[in-house]
């Protein structure tokens, strides 16, 4: 029930409520973004027909960079 | 490129934990993670690691009563058109779901979301639509944000939200299952933050860790727990960075807060969890299905009602029992003919457990 669906931004109405989002597989849906503050190419989690978050290219990094510590650590 | 399914690297992380030498009891709250733990045999492999991993009441289909499924069955036979998410009409109330009766000619429309609702109500203003509005935090907003753009009049929800921190609470208050930290929900924390959550840690001495839903996000996230547990800290950690920050999503936060009120609500399985709902706050009572239709509801007001016989749906919410400690499980409930919400929902963890061990 709480899936969210990452896709991106190609799209936002006049009256920027709706915008189109490509989920890269070849889909393409209108989505509500008034919860968000959106740019086209922005990425966005889509939950139940609204984008409910920008997704952050630096904060993916930051989870990267917990995996690279976490394995780089001597077991104890 | 680092992929979060990476086998080789989940390999790795496996083997750190199984190094770290532990017994341990986690619960996660997410259909959502259940699908990965148990779709990639992570469940399997953590338990080799002397780790157990339990779902509890994470599934907001599976936690919505019989009494709101028998108001939205009433609704229909009051020739009300009512409309929800595809998992939720499935469910069976007492006796029936909205599915059996949408075969006897009542008007039942499965929908995506709340707007599509909306347009239902815009098309047909000859009828009167009543959206049956489950889920936890990451849907509220949703919700909230339709009900601030004035819907139609013959437009009005039937208010089922829940919120998870206090329902974590009453699972720690009961005991009946000792755990030793939370997989908190990734998608529910992308709206409320991390800060709902710390008084858990706080009061409890429970570790908890916010995860995304890959199987890397997982493993990972068990790897932060248990090295709190070794370090001897409780506190919540955010391994989900990429979608969820420290204050959520402000906007939506202000919505729900504007649109509805706590109360103390029951959910399958329990009583009544303080603070554990919404319902709408006055300025919006014209959207409240309880109110607008009271007369039609009014038999139900003091009826009882008692969860399907022999199901074990409630247990399984409150952690105590896994899918195929149910007698029912695979005979008499198979996700064609589900007894309970668990085997109905795709999020439910006896419909995942069902799905992948007949692969």
């Amino acid at each position: 029930m709480c899936l969210a669906i990452p896709g991106k931004i190609i799209e936002i109405d006049k009256n920027k409520e709706h915008a189109i989002v490509d989920y890269g597989d070849g889909t393409k849906r209108k989505v509500n973004v008034t919860l968000v503050d959106v740019k086209i190419g922005n990425y966005v989690l889509v939950h139940a027909g609204f984008a409910i978050e920008v997704l952050n290219e630096k904060d993916a990094l930051e989870t990267l960079s917990l995996f690279r510590e976490m394995l780089s650590m001597e077991d104890e | 490129m680092f992929s979060l399914r990476d086998k080789q690297i989940a390999k790795q992380v496996i083997s750190k934990i199984k190094k770290m030498n532990v017994n341990l009891k986690f619960m996660h709250v997410c259909g959502t993670h259940q699908d990965t733990l148990v779709k990639h045999g992570l469940d399997a492999l953590l338990k080799d690691c002397g780790i157990e991993i339990i779902q509890g009441p994470g599934c907001p289909v599976c936690v919505t009563t019989p009494r709101e499924i028998e108001e939205m069955l009433m609704l229909a036979k009051k020739g009300k058109t009512v409309a929800t998410f595809g998992d939720m009409i499935r469910v069976p109330g007492e006796t029936q779901s909205l599915q059996n009766i949408r075969t006897e000619g009542y008007d039942v429309r499965t929908i995506y979301g709340i707007e599509d609702a909306v347009k239902i109500a815009k098309e047909n203003k000859d009828k009167d639509v009543v959206f049956m509005a489950v889920g936890f935090e990451t849907t509220t907003p949703t919700t909230a944000s339709v009900l601030l753009k004035n819907p139609p009049s013959n437009f009005s929800i039937l208010c089922c939200h829940r919120t998870v921190p206090n329902a974590l609470k009453a699972i720690l208050d009961m005991g009946e299952v000792k755990l030793n930290g939370l997989i908190e929900p990734g998608h529910v924390s992308t709206i409320i933050g991390t800060k709902p959550y710390e008084f858990i840690s706080k009061d409890y001495d429970v570790p908890q860790v916010i995860t995304g839903f890959e199987p890397l996000d997982l493993l990972m996230s068990i790897w932060m727990l248990v090295k709190q547990i070794k370090q001897g800290n409780a506190h919540v950690q955010n391994e989900y960075a990429r979608a969820v920050h420290k204050n959520g999503n402000t906007k939506a936060k202000e919505a729900i807060d504007e649109v509805f009120e706590s109360v103390d609500m029951k959910w399958r399985g329990f009583s009544v969890i303080p603070q554990s709902g919404l319902m709408l706050r006055e300025k919006f009572e014209k959207y409240d299905a309880r109110k607008k239709y009271e007369n039609e509801l009014a038999e139900l007001k003091d009826k009882e009602f008692v969860e399907p016989k022999g199901c074990k749906c409630g247990e399984l919410l409150r952690g105590l029992l896994y899918p195929k400690d149910c007698p029912l499980f695979g005979k008499q409930c198979k996700p064609g003919s589900p007894v309970g919400p668990c085997m109905v929902s795709i999020e439910g963890s006896c419909n995942i457990e069902y799905r992948y061990s007949k692969k």
